[in-house]
């Protein structure tokens, strides 16, 4: 803890001092942890490509295992070797490895520059800074893509997270992801719950076996999907004509890939993403990553990124400055999860909640599941 | 020999420089051994190191949870006297359990013990969390103010270091000391301040009054006495009022049953989890209904591995056959596609099987194509038992074909020529003679592929969709996701002693020795 502390002071004197002075106690070298793909693309475009830049001979590797952060940090921390400098989680991850003593809590404020006004960090992020470790980098949304070709349908568009349910409307093969979170709210709210209601209805088992049986009526036509990636490739197939999968990953199947495939936001879950900085990092290597966070979560660097992938930058002030997409040359804007349009009907993953029943809700979706 | 030398009444035989041959000759041979012992010295140390510690520590981690009692260590030993579970405890467990709350928070050492019990009972998780901020704020500084209105000095370190130093006061006072231990030990190693600058946390001043307001104190030192004729007239509280306060749900007699079953050092707890059973307050029952799934898995797992290695027995056989007694050029070109998709990354193999068998797949868009299939019922070959079947089959033939044909090449000819001459049909001078000696490569091959698709997890994972996936799909969850390393801990011990069986049964049917790789 001692430690730590001098590590705060150090690291906040060293980002007053120059950028030559801090250099000399940083490490030359850096893990970053992120989950591959277009996202991992967009950080590197826009955080750590520019950083590297401004700072020649720095090193940075990128480790593809967000997914099993969890588990991997907790295997480095009981071999008391800890190999990442900064990783990439959800936010249910960071607030689970901050229970677990594996992250670092920080003070966001003294952190993470304030937006260019001058509003300190803690009022941009607002509400997103769901854990002391957690610091935002994106929303996101679990939402739905279909196809706009299925001749089946006879001209009707789903605009409903019902139409998910409806088979005789829609018929076809639908994929959705192999978890209950998502999955279980979708179900009651269709079989007449209110969106408010939901949390208190599955804490009963009358609610969960409603929530099972509506589950029931799509069960036949349904793919299970682990992957982020596997809904795009399905609906790209047409092996399913509607899916749930993230925003980003419709986004780039839609406008970069140029499928037949359209976004049905109604009801989308949004989640959070962004870094955690594993505790116990030792004093140079922790200084290089306070200062490069400080500068990948800055204002401009968080709407920097939007023009890589559709998610929206966790900061209220970089809202404005999203532009438009580097390729192909669109507006972002009206492909974020957050646009009021998109955004009619929501829900915001209620951590608090699956942190409890995860582990009881997931016992049973599997064994549902299994039958 | 050399025993029988010895024995002799002319004494022991002697070697050339004089001393006891039977000594000289030991010598000899551990030298001996220690130089071999030297040689497999780096393979002994590499498979003790990979193989045998893990496996060990897997073992150990099934059964290991020491958790609940290093956390919350008070508690438990306060439970000792919880008589009635039937309703909440009393005050003791509580008091115990504001300490253990108190320093774990501080260790951050509280939500890691709440995720072990959530496994258990399902809100625990969240209690923990909440409580490692709320115990902070219970009114127990009412305790302090009193104390140091009492007399000042009871807000000076050097007070306390000095009560602290004297061991006939410690034991008078136990609760107090142990607290005051623990103050120091969390403002030391949790927050790094010193002591002596810091003003004393309310839980030292409860344990005092606990303690002098239970047993009094009869000792010589003026300022505990006076303070134990005080502590009869100051206001006090009820610390499970306090914890009644911050959730309702600290005085279920149901949670604090949790704490004590999982108490002990050791639980079987796991393992019961892993056979759809539970450990609860009425002792071991059945899960519900709704959350059982491992036997199943388990059952579908060996069986589905069955299966896949019959197919592999049905569709090796022949080709092995082909390979050992097809001229030289023609085997050798079968031989290398056999080995082809070997050598072909399984992530590949397993997306092509995909790329094929899906509903809008090469194989259903043919049969559509020759009008087998309508093209509204397209069959579904994946995402089920099938598709893990197909795609199983396939990767894992090479591993029976090897065996086979290595076994296979070395039947002589002539055997069944000889049969043949001797009037055998082709039929049963196959079945008769060719096929007895070609059982020790099908074990083989059958305990390679079985042993191997027993624990496959990538392919059932990719193909398996609902009802074609493994028990190592839920080992590898609950690793990687869930984190209840426990659980996945005891499912891996229940393979790895299914697989140690089904070797045992194995050997006593079919007899290990019958087995050969070539």
């Amino acid at each position: 803890m001692k430690l730590k502390t001098a590590l705060m002071l150090t690291s906040g004197a060293v980002m007053t001092a120059s950028m030559a002075h801090a250099d000399a106690h940083m490490a030359n070298s850096m893990t970053l942890v992120s989950w591959g793909g277009a996202y991992q693309a967009s950080q590197v475009n826009a955080y750590s490509a520019p950083y590297q830049a401004m700072h020649e001979g720095l090193e940075v590797i990128w480790d593809e295992s967000s997914a099993e952060a969890v588990a991997r940090l907790r295997a480095m921390n009981e071999a008391g070797n800890i190999t990442w400098d900064l990783v990439d989680v959800v936010a249910a991850d960071a607030m689970r490895l901050c229970d677990e003593g594996l992250a670092m809590e920080i003070d966001h404020d003294e952190v993470l520059a304030p937006a260019p006004d001058g509003t300190p960090a803690s009022e941009d992020f607002g509400d997103l800074i769901v854990s002391d470790c957690f610091i935002p980098q994106i929303v996101y949304s679990t939402t739905f893509g279909y196809r706009t070709d299925v001749e089946a349908w006879g001209g009707n568009t789903p605009d409903d997270i019902c139409d998910v349910f409806d088979l005789e409307t829609f018929p076809g093969q639908r994929s959705l992801e192999r978890r209950p979170i998502g999955n279980m709210e979708w179900a009651l709210m269709c079989s007449g719950v209110a969106q408010e209601d939901v949390y208190d209805v599955l804490e009963t088992e009358e609610g969960i076996a409603q929530a099972f049986a509506m589950l029931d009526t799509i069960a036949d036509s349904t793919v299970w999907w682990t992957a982020g990636a596997d809904t795009p490739q399905l609906l790209a197939d047409g092996e399913v004509v509607f899916g749930s999968t993230y925003n980003g990953r419709l986004f780039s199947l839609i406008e970069e890939q140029d499928q037949p495939v359209a976004m049905m936001w109604d009801a989308q879950v949004f989640d959070l993403d962004g870094w955690i900085i594993p505790e116990g990092l030792p004093e140079d290597r922790l200084a290089r990553v306070l200062d490069f966070v400080r500068f990948a979560t800055d204002t401009q660097r968080l709407a920097d990124q939007a023009a890589y992938i559709s998610y929206g930058p966790g900061r209220a002030s970089s809202a404005p400055l999203v532009g438009q997409h580097a390729e192909l040359g669109i507006d972002m804007a009206p492909h974020m999860p957050t646009d009021p349009a998109n955004a009619t009907r929501t829900f915001l993953f209620n951590y608090e909640w699956w942190a409890d029943y995860r582990d009881d809700m997931d016992a049973r979706f599997q064994a549902w599941l299994s039958q | 020999m050399t025993d029988n030398t010895a024995q002799t009444p002319a004494g022991p035989v002697l070697a050339a420089d004089g001393r006891p041959l039977k000594a000289s000759l030991n010598r000899a041979l551990r030298a001996q051994k220690i130089r071999a012992l030297l040689l497999i010295a780096p393979l002994l140390l590499f498979i003790l190191i990979t193989f045998i510690l893990p496996i060990a520590d897997m073992l150990f981690r099934s059964v290991e949870n020491q958790i609940v009692r290093e956390t919350l260590p008070r508690t438990v030993a306060a439970m000792e006297a919880w008589e009635n579970h039937e309703e909440a405890p009393g005050e003791d467990v509580y008091a115990g359990l504001y300490i253990d709350l108190f320093e774990a928070a501080e260790f951050r050492r509280h939500t890691r013990v709440g995720s072990r019990l959530n496994y258990e009972m399902t809100g625990i998780s969240s209690l923990f969390r909440q409580a490692g901020r709320g115990v902070g704020r219970f009114d127990t500084d009412l305790y302090t103010d009193q104390f140091t209105d009492l007399d000042t000095a009871w807000a000076d370190y050097a007070t306390w270091t000095g009560l602290m130093g004297d061991s006939a006061i410690r034991a008078a006072l136990p609760e107090t000391a142990d607290s005051f231990d623990t103050w120091v030990r969390i403002t030391i190693e949790a927050n790094d301040d010193d002591p002596a600058e810091e003003n004393i946390e309310d839980f030292v001043y409860f344990s005092l009054y606990r303690d002098l307001a239970g047993n009094g104190y009869s000792g010589s030192n003026a300022l505990l006495s006076t303070a134990a004729e005080a502590v009869s007239s100051f206001d006090s509280l009820s610390i499970r009022d306090q914890f009644e306060e911050l959730d309702e749900d600290w005085l279920n007699p149901e949670l604090m049953e949790t704490i004590w079953v999982y108490s002990p050092s050791y639980t079987p707890g796991y393992f019961l989890t892993a056979i759809d059973m539970q450990l609860s307050a009425d002792g071991i029952t059945a899960q519900p209904e709704d959350r059982q799934i491992y036997v199943t898995l388990f059952g579908r797992t060996l069986f589905m591995s069955l299966v896949i290695m019959g197919s592999c027995v049905l569709l090796g056989y022949p080709i092995a056959f082909l390979l050992a007694n097809l001229p030289m050029r023609i085997s050798n070109v079968l031989m290398i596609l056999v080995l082809l998709p070997f050598w072909t990354s399984l992530l590949v193999r397993t997306s092509a099987w995909k790329v094929l068998l899906q509903q809008q797949g090469v194989i259903n868009d043919i049969l559509v194509w020759i009008g087998m299939v309508p093209d509204d019922a397209r069959l579904q070959l994946i995402n089920n038992q099938t598709g893990t079947i197909i795609a199983m089959t396939h990767i894992l033939l090479p591993f029976m074909i090897l065996p086979l044909y290595s076994v296979m090449q070395t039947i002589p000819p002539s055997y069944v020529r000889a049969a043949k001459s001797l009037g055998a049909t082709d039929w049963t001078a196959f079945w008769r003679v060719y096929f007895p000696q070609s059982i020790p490569g099908i074990g083989a091959g059958c305990i390679l592929v079985f042993i191997l698709a027993i624990g496959y997890y990538i392919t059932p994972e990719l193909v398996g969709g609902r009802t074609g996936t493994f028990i190592s799909n839920r080992i590898a969850y609950h690793i990687s996701s869930s984190l209840n390393w426990g659980l996945a801990a005891a499912l891996g011990s229940i393979l790895l002693g299914v697989v140690l069986i089904l070797y045992w049964i194995y050997d006593r049917i079919v007899g290990i020795d019958n087995v050969k790789l070539g």
